[in-house]
């Protein structure tokens, strides 16, 4: 008898428990995003297209929720590398290569979505801390003793020209909340992606101030035949050179005999 | 896709009319169509060599083609296509390989173009006067004829020197690895004014030279640079080889002075489109470029 009284205290003292725990816990949001796909194969004649990821905020506050107090930036952000940022100056009367800056670690597209404007989600601040946006992205120089201001207008340019051929883009309004806790954002896949390994991130923003984040991979590959194709150009360059030559005169031979009439 | 194909089959007819590669059309279409030079140039090589070969195989079969001639050329070619590459891929790496490309296309097309086409009208108009053509002077020796090491080649009905053919093969070896041209722009001019190889025979012989020189460009631009791209080639080539067949039917058709002064138009029409895009302003004052490359 004194087991079962013991028992059923236990049971009581975990029932008043749990709710309180469950309380606490509700006061942190989480997000999770997930990608119907961990690879993304794209074929030779890829345009461009759009990507889906959906996600969802765990503990949402009903209350906020409903005043639209969440706001969700979803970014997808390409494979980091070494970039050399050219100047063409006039001399002559011709346009030449004159200056030029390398930066390491230049991510190569980077498309972000968001659910309203950004300067509307959260203060110019808030997204320097944590490098969130195009113009917040931090290019790394290689030549740190470089003048500053010659670098600002170099990180300038870049940013300019990656977003001119659409490899960086941001597009507010393009993450729509599907319920108070499921939401999708739509990113963009530049025509020229890069393969590689992708990074889908998802910050969640409350009344202005930043709570929670998490990421994703997202690997993108060249189809089937292109990526084997570029695979052999790389690894075995020589062959392949070989074998283009060996195609070339291949295809010469059989037009040849396709018309011969003389 | 089918614009490649359109292009190839357009530049394959003018191939076969000529007796040119079409490397020199090729590769700035392909850079007006937005494909980074340094793929152009090695990609337009790779066509090239599709382009000539059944060119040449018509020419040997018509027996146009000095074998013997061809292969002293092509000896100097290698030497030039593999200077060629090295410049190439220092270029590249300076950033410069864009501008270079341009300007030797301007200078090298400006130049042979004007002189072609000064040359054919001053002939046309002595067809038109009533005397011959093609007036071979077999007693006419420039300083070419004088220097050492002599070698007759029957089928041109020559008997030269082999120092000026092996640098004539290294030049044309040289600017077509840069440029990704066969270098016949240059080789058909040089032969005719500078060696007086029968214009009959040049055609064929520069195809054959040009048939080894790009397939030696090829090769060594997949195996150092990695900038051939097969599938963009081969579409190219298909457009290039049908187009071909009927370009050397046509050229027939055509005397041989016409034939020059057309070829000077079209080589200066390029010239000029690039010379245009040199002194234009561009977009931006940058450019982005994965390190390494151009």
């Amino acid at each position: 008898m004194g087991r079962i009284r013991l028992m059923l205290t236990v049971l009581l003292a975990l029932a008043i428990a749990v709710p309180v725990v469950a309380y606490a816990q509700e006061k942190r949001e989480t997000i999770q995003i997930g990608l119907s796909a961990d690879t993304v194969s794209i074929t030779s004649d890829f345009s461009g297209a759009n990507l889906t990821i959906f996600g969802s905020i765990d503990n949402v506050d009903p209350v906020v929720a409903r005043e639209g107090g969440y706001d969700v930036i979803v970014v997808l952000e390409g494979p980091a590398r070494p970039v050399v940022v050219r100047l063409k100056e006039r001399v002559f009367g011709m346009w030449i290569n004159t200056e030029a800056e390398t930066f390491v670690n230049v991510p190569f597209s980077y498309s972000m979505a968001s659910t309203r404007q950004p300067q509307d989600i959260a203060e110019q601040k808030v997204y320097r801390q944590l490098a969130l946006g195009i113009d917040n992205i931090y290019m790394q120089p290689l030549d740190r003793t470089a003048d500053p201001a010659t670098i600002k207008e170099f990180v300038t340019a870049l940013r300019d020209r990656k977003k001119a051929s659409g490899l960086y883009s941001e597009r507010p309004g393009s993450v729509q909340f599907l319920s108070q806790t499921l939401f999708r954002a739509t990113v963009s896949l530049a025509p020229d992606v890069p393969v590689g390994t992708h990074r889908a991130r998802a910050f969640l923003f409350k009344g202005g101030a930043f709570i929670a984040q998490t990421s994703a991979p997202l690997v993108i590959l060249k189809g089937g035949f292109e990526r084997r194709l570029y695979q052999v150009a790389h690894d075995h360059g020589f062959f392949y050179g070989i074998f283009c030559v060996l195609l070339a005169l291949l295809t010469g031979w059989v037009g040849r005999f396709l018309f011969r009439k003389d | 896709m089918f614009v490649l194909l359109a292009m190839g089959g357009a530049v394959g007819f003018l191939s076969g009319m000529f007796g040119v590669g079409g490397g020199f059309l090729i590769t700035p279409l392909l850079i007006f169509y937005n494909i980074p030079p340094s793929v152009a140039v090695a990609t337009g090589a790779n066509q090239v060599v599709a382009a000539s070969v059944s060119g040449a195989l018509i020419h040997l079969k018509r027996g146009t083609l000095d074998i013997k001639l061809g292969t002293v050329l092509l000896a100097g070619g290698i030497v030039g296509a593999a200077l060629g590459i090295y410049i190439f891929a220092l270029l590249r790496r300076l950033g410069q390989l864009d501008l270079i490309v341009s300007l030797m296309y301007v200078v090298m097309l400006g130049s042979v173009g004007s002189i072609m086409l000064v040359e054919s009208a001053r002939a046309i108009r002595r067809t038109r006067a009533g005397g011959a053509a093609e007036v071979r002077r077999p007693g006419q020796h420039n300083w070419v004829h004088k220097l050492p090491l002599k070698m007759r080649f029957r089928s041109s009905k020559l008997f030269v020197s082999v120092i000026p053919v092996l640098g004539l093969g290294g030049v044309v070896g040289f600017l077509g690895s840069i440029l990704g041209v066969g270098g016949s722009f240059i080789m058909i001019p040089a032969m005719i004014y500078l060696l007086k190889v029968p214009t009959k025979v040049v055609i064929g012989t520069s195809l054959f030279q040009i048939v080894f020189v790009s397939g030696f460009t090829t090769i060594v631009h997949a195996a150092t640079n990695q900038t051939v791209d097969i599938v963009l080639a081969f579409l190219l080539m298909a457009g290039g080889v049908i187009g071909a067949q009927y370009g050397a039917r046509a050229g027939q058709r055509l005397r041989g002075e016409q034939l020059r002064a057309l070829l000077a138009f079209l080589v200066l029409a390029v010239a000029i489109r690039l010379a245009i895009d040199l002194f234009a302003r561009p977009v931006s004052p940058f450019s982005l470029a994965p390190l390494g490359g151009a």
